[in-house]
């Protein structure tokens, strides 16, 4: 049977790894290619990197991270943050990424998740997507970009439609509400987008203790759960909580 | 050794590439049959469309190639779209495939709860006791990502089973050709023991 998975998410700004909450008051955590190996030996299903260097000429930095990130680890890995055209998402894949996750620029330009699918396959082409609370919206989420600093019009569960029938593969929800948080995912949010899309649906931020992934990825029907903050800081490791999953009635790979 | 990798555009290679740079061996990647004609063993990847992979073979001449090469005997890799279109057709665009090895290509039904494409890491029950599975640990898990799953003939060797709503199988042996459905080059440690047993393999 299918596993869930286990992602940790990495945010890199100029070459390095950082970690802020609410995306603010970032601290330098190290160098992403050691912390990416030391995850894949811990046993993590999939990486995500997350660029917030938001300079494009600085992207090359990026792409020497996600090449020596390929040559050294062998499982899938995302790669998302300013990817703004074709030959943005070309160049990521041609490194060695597997997939792309499309955001505030998907918002700005869906086209971009039609191309994407349409050169590299809907598998390769991950919407993320940044929400809100908020009981104006028909699913009670917004969609927020740049970083949950602009609000859109965009219903959450609208776009998440639209996104899949763009061609999107994967949802990665982040809910800002809970992000950096550490007092659990937005359960309703994946729940709710989970089982309206026909793809697999990540829940991301808020995540503090096992117990947070254990509740996400069976009463919030997630199919995988991203951690950052709590394996960044060495409060667990990916090993302790997939036995955590794994004792409570979680299929994960062992 | 020089193992060859086919490439016809059809996803991505450079984890393949870098598979077996880690693993310590030299490669060739080409789509050119030419360039692929004297290599020891060939790696045949895929992602994608089967009918669309079928017309860029076509296109390059490398059905006829491939065929020519798997009945010279030397050992063949086949990975996800490439362990599909050895068989005989696909419901995939409805394509008529290489024939290398009898047998059909069917959609996933999915179904309550069950997502299409199977998307992830799955166990796998090795069938057969086999050198291409030699020192891996019973039902290890392998990364998917397909559609469609493969229906070989009753006469070919079954490796590998797993399960999606359906069990299906993930990986065969016909002879000097092998084939996985996952991507042992994406699959950890135990996907690259995978990779490793065939390029040591001697049919």
């Amino acid at each position: 049977m299918l596993q869930k998975r286990v992602i940790v998410c990495l945010d890199v700004k100029e070459g390095r790894t950082t970690k802020g909450v609410k995306f603010e008051n970032n601290v330098d955590l190290g160098d992403p290619v050691e912390m990416a190996e030391q995850y894949y030996r811990q046993g993590v299903d999939e990486l995500v990197f997350y660029d917030i260097t938001a300079s494009a000429e600085k992207r090359g930095i990026l792409i020497d991270v996600v090449r020596r990130v390929a040559e050294r680890i062998f499982i899938p890995f995302c790669v998302g943050g300013g990817l703004a055209t074709a030959d943005d998402i070309r160049a990521v894949i041609l490194a060695g990424a597997e997939k792309v996750s499309l955001n505030s620029q998907a918002v700005k330009n869906p086209e971009l998740i039609r191309e994407g699918a349409r050169l590299y396959g809907s598998q390769s082409i991950v919407l993320g997507m940044d929400a809100l609370r908020d009981p104006a919206m028909p699913s009670g989420y917004r969609v927020v970009i740049n970083g949950g600093r602009t609000k859109t019009d965009l219903d959450a569960l609208a776009w998440a439609r639209r996104a899949h029938e763009l061609g999107a593969g994967e949802v990665v929800l982040n809910s800002i509400d809970a992000d950096g948080m550490k007092t659990g995912y937005e359960l309703p949010l994946t729940r709710l987008i989970g089982e309206a899309l026909p793809i697999p649906v990540v829940a991301s931020g808020g995540a503090g203790t096992p117990e947070h992934l254990r509740a996400v990825l069976q009463e919030g029907k997630a199919d995988a759960a991203l951690v950052a903050s709590m394996v960044h800081y060495g409060t667990y490791d990916v090993r302790t909580i997939k036995e955590y999953l794994a004792a409570h009635g979680v299929a994960v790979r062992r | 050794m020089t193992v060859g990798i086919v490439d016809y555009d059809a996803g991505n290679l450079t984890s393949v590439e870098n598979a077996l740079r880690h693993l310590g061996y030299q490669w060739k990647l080409s789509g050119d049959p030419r360039d692929l004609e004297d290599t020891d063993r060939l790696i045949f990847p895929g992602d994608g469309h089967a009918a669309t992979s079928m017309e860029n073979l076509r296109a390059r001449g490398l059905d006829s190639f491939l065929t020519r090469y798997v009945a010279g005997g030397r050992p063949v890799l086949g990975i996800c779209v490439g362990s599909q279109i050895v068989l005989n057709s696909s419901e995939e665009g409805g394509a008529v495939c290489l024939g290398l090895v009898p047998g059909t290509c069917k959609r996933l039904p999915g179904g309550a709860g069950l997502k299409v494409p199977h998307m992830g890491w799955n166990s796998v029950h090795f069938e057969t006791q086999h050198q291409l599975t030699a020192n891996l640990p019973q039902d290890s898990s392998f990364y998917f990502v397909h559609s469609y799953y493969t229906v070989p003939a009753p006469s070919v060797t079954v490796l590998g089973t797993t399960d999606h709503g359906i069990p299906f199988v993930v990986g065969f042996l016909e002879k000097n050709l092998v084939t996985w459905q996952f991507h042992p080059e994406k699959s950890g440690e135990v996907g690259l023991k995978l990779v490793d047993n065939f390029l040591k393999w001697r049919p």
